[in-house]
Parts: structure tokens; sequence; C-alpha cells
């Protein structure tokens, strides 16, 4: 079986990735905040992590409702 | 109940300055951030942390949501009002820019217009009438084309007069205005819906009718219009931290240095009082308080009482002055006396002061509140009565 890869969404500051998140946990689909990783970003916040097939369904839910600044594949 | 029995008890009238007591709730959420959370937030991403942003996140959800606000985000905390109204004015006026406001501005609004007038903003300020009102046709007349904001107070702190706000904001939005609001005497009191109002800016304190702790307040942004606003501050955010550039986003623009968590979390606990208990009926208590005590006052010789006659057009402060006594042996006595605390003086407001005439003398001023009593007013007019010698 082939590993599932992970995205990470970058927010311009960590009150966004929050509220990401309560909108995520409300439509039920799995994601972990985590800090930036360094190779990505020098930045002191958080990302939002979730498997690649589930990217898609990410972006539906958060669009006009919080913004991101774009999507790292990891 | 005796006033002789008042020794060992205080009456609280002193709202208008800042709420007492506060929810059961608003410390309880205080000493749940401090023993089981801790951690800054939005700083290090360790999951003390992400709770504290959550705590923040969770304040100014409820914040949104008492507003009338699509977007939580829209809400950028500060240490109170007047941080909000510092950020609000001269973060927008430029030398040359007209700004319009009342004479029945406190001086968290004043002062800073005239710091900014002498640096080259044209003010004006409109006349309110003797009871504190705003006429909008004569803010309409003020106008000219460099104006670029108006700012009104949504209730006079002195005599608690109510300004036709929506009014207002029409008229701002119509001719092209920026609208700032100052709802220090006002959130968590009355509604405020800040699209129905076309309100551009909202400064809000936090410790006053939202039962917060001191050292809270914010101010709403309307959508796109922080662009154009300078912070007053600029340093670490947590956010795009290897640029060296102030953020231009809401809220980490106006939002520098470790934020007051504790305070916000306290905060937070007293809008979700005040959305849970409701708007209206908390106005509603509050002004059938008010309107047992004019009525009372009405009835003692002696006693002058300033602002609208009526509960209807003001919030719970009421503004009076007793004959043969000043309102800062007044304010004594009730504290000393009956146990009766309030505010006597000028109430930071000379403006209003000199538009109600009562420049030279000031008021008394009582502060009710949602958890005063009908058996509190009626002890207080008998106070009263006794020192007008009644």
């Amino acid at each position: 079986m082939e590993e599932q890869r992970y995205v990470v969404f970058m927010f311009p500051s960590v009150s966004y990735a929050l509220k990401a998140e309560k909108i995520l946990k409300a439509a039920g689909i799995g994601h972990k905040l985590i800090p930036v990783p360094r190779h990505i970003s020098s930045d002191c916040g958080v990302c939002l992590r979730t498997t690649e097939d589930k990217q898609q369904d990410v972006e539906v839910e958060l669009l006009g409702r919080v913004e991101w600044n774009k999507v790292v594949l990891l | 109940m005796q006033l002789d029995q008042l020794n060992n008890r205080i009456i609280y009238f002193d709202n208008a300055a800042t709420s007492w007591p506060k929810p059961v709730g608003m410390m309880a959420a205080m000493i749940h951030y401090n023993e089981m959370i801790g951690g800054s937030p939005g700083r290090s991403g360790h999951h003390r942390s992400l709770a504290a942003a959550r705590i923040i996140l969770e304040t100014r959800e409820a914040l949104a949501e008492l507003f009338g606000c699509d977007d939580s985000l829209r809400i950028a905390f500060t240490k109170n009002a007047t941080e909000a109204l510092n950020i609000a004015l001269s973060g927008i006026l430029n030398p040359g820019d007209h700004v319009i406001t009342s004479s029945m501005e406190h001086n968290s609004v004043m002062r800073p217009l005239r710091h900014l007038e002498a640096q080259g903003v044209q003010l004006s300020v409109v006349s309110c009438s003797g009871d504190g009102r705003l006429d909008p046709d004569d803010v309409r007349a003020a106008i000219r084309p460099q104006t670029r904001l108006l700012v009104v107070t949504h209730a006079s702190n002195v005599t608690g007069t109510i300004q036709p706000i929506a009014d207002l904001g029409k008229i701002a939005r119509n001719h092209g205005i920026l609208f700032c609001v100052d709802a220090a005497q006002t959130a968590g009191a009355l509604p405020i819906q800040v699209d129905e109002m076309a309100i551009d800016l909202l400064a809000f304190s936090g410790h006053k009718s939202l039962f917060g702790p001191q050292g809270t307040g914010g101010l709403y942004v309307r959508e796109g219009l922080e662009k154009q606003l300078r912070p007053l501050m600029m340093g670490g955010t947590g956010s795009r931290s290897e640029f060296e550039g102030q953020p231009d986003f809401m809220p980490d623009k106006f939002e520098s240095g470790t934020p007051n968590t504790i305070g916000l979390a306290g905060l937070g606990a007293g809008v979700r009082f005040v959305l849970a208990e409701g708007v209206t009926t908390i106005r509603s208590k509050e002004k059938g308080l008010t309107a047992r005590f004019l009525e009372g006052l009405a009835a003692l010789p002696g006693v002058t009482v300033y602002g609208p006659p009526d509960a209807t057009n003001r919030t719970a402060a009421v503004s009076f002055n007793i004959a043969g006594v000043s309102s800062s042996e007044a304010a004594l006595e009730l504290d000393e006396r009956f146990g009766i605390l309030c505010r006597p003086g000028l109430h930071c407001a000379p403006a209003a002061h000199r538009t109600i005439g009562t420049f030279s003398q000031g008021t008394i001023r009582f502060g009710f509140g949602y958890f005063n009593k009908e058996e509190e007013i009626d002890l207080a007019l008998e106070a009263i009565r006794s020192l007008a010698g009644a």
C-alpha cells in the first residue's frame, strides 16, 4: 500500500489557523495543527496539516470563510 | 432594609466607570487559564500555546456574534476603549483631513482629536442640545469636501444620552465619510449591529457592560479599512516572523506584543454571559432601574437631573446635582454615610459638561448595572432626600 502523503495549509497567523481548525472540526475533516516546518518557512507560527487526499475537502470548507496563504506538500 | 443596616454593605452605582460585581464565570475563566493553560498565544505552537490562542479566538467570536460581524478576525484587542479610539483616530486622519465630532465626547475622543488638530487636521465639534442629543441635520451641515471621518459616542458617559447612531451612520455612508463609534458605555448594554448601523470603526471597553476585567477592550475594523489604518504600536505578532515589516492584516496589524490572555479569558466569559442573558433583557432591566430612579428624583425638591427626561433615550448613567451641596461633598457623604459608591465631578468629559451647563460644578453620576436591585434604588433615593434636606 502506498504511504499517504501530507500537505500543510499556511495561514497569515495563528488566529486564522485556529479559525480553520474550528471549521474543519465541525465538518469532521481530519487534520492537525503543527509548528510550521523550518524548511518551509522561518515563521514561528503554526500550520494545519492534513492528508493529501483531503486537501480539496479542506479547501472547499475554508473558501470564503478563512483566508490561507498557500498549501505545501510535505 | 434600613439605611442604618448598611454599614457592612455597599451599593455599587459606579458601573459607568467599571462594572461590579462580575458574573461568576469571569473569574473562573481567568483562574482556569492561569492554572490549566498558561502559554503565550500564537507564539510557540505547543499545545498549551494553542490552547491559549483558542481562548482568544473564542472571545473574538463571542464579540463578533454580539456585534453582528461575520468575521471575528475583524476585531483587534486593545487594553481599553481609549487605545482603540487612539488607533482609529491617529491611524486614519492626516493633516488637511476634516473630522466631525459632537460636543458630548469623552476625553478619549477629544484629546486625540485636539492633538491631531494641532498637527493640521481640521476639527468640527457639533453642538448638542441641553440634554446631550446630537441632531443628525447639524452633522450633515458640518460636512465639507475634505471630511474624512465622523466620530461619535454611542451614549454619553455623563448624561447617558443615546445618540441616533443608525441615522448618523447613514449620513456618513451616503457622503463617503468613515464612521467611528465610541461604544465604551454601550457595548453589552444596548444592541449594536455594525453592518445595520453602517459602522466602519467600533471602539469598545471590555470591563464595563461586557463584564470583563480591566485591561481589556478592542476595535472592530470594517473589511478592507485596515489597509488605510496606521497602527499605534509595532512589534512581534507571532506571524510573518521572517519579515521586519509590520503585518498589514487583521488583527495582527494592531496586536503587537504578548496580549492580555488572562484578561481576554475573563472577557470571553463576560461576553458569553451577555449573550446568554440577551442584550434586550439586560437593557430592559437597566432601563427599569433608571426609570425608577428618575421618577424618584423628580419628586425630590432641590434636585436637578441632566439628560433626557425619561429612560427611553438614555443608558443607565444618570447625572444630577443637589442644591447647596457640591458633587464631591455629596459623593463623600453617600460613600461614608450610606455606602453608596458613585462618581462626582467632570467624568473626563469637559465638553459634555459645557453642553449641559455644569462645567463649573460637575455632577454626581450614578451608573446602574445589571446586578443592581430596585431596593438599592429606593435606598439611594432616601439617602439623596436626606442630603437635600427635603
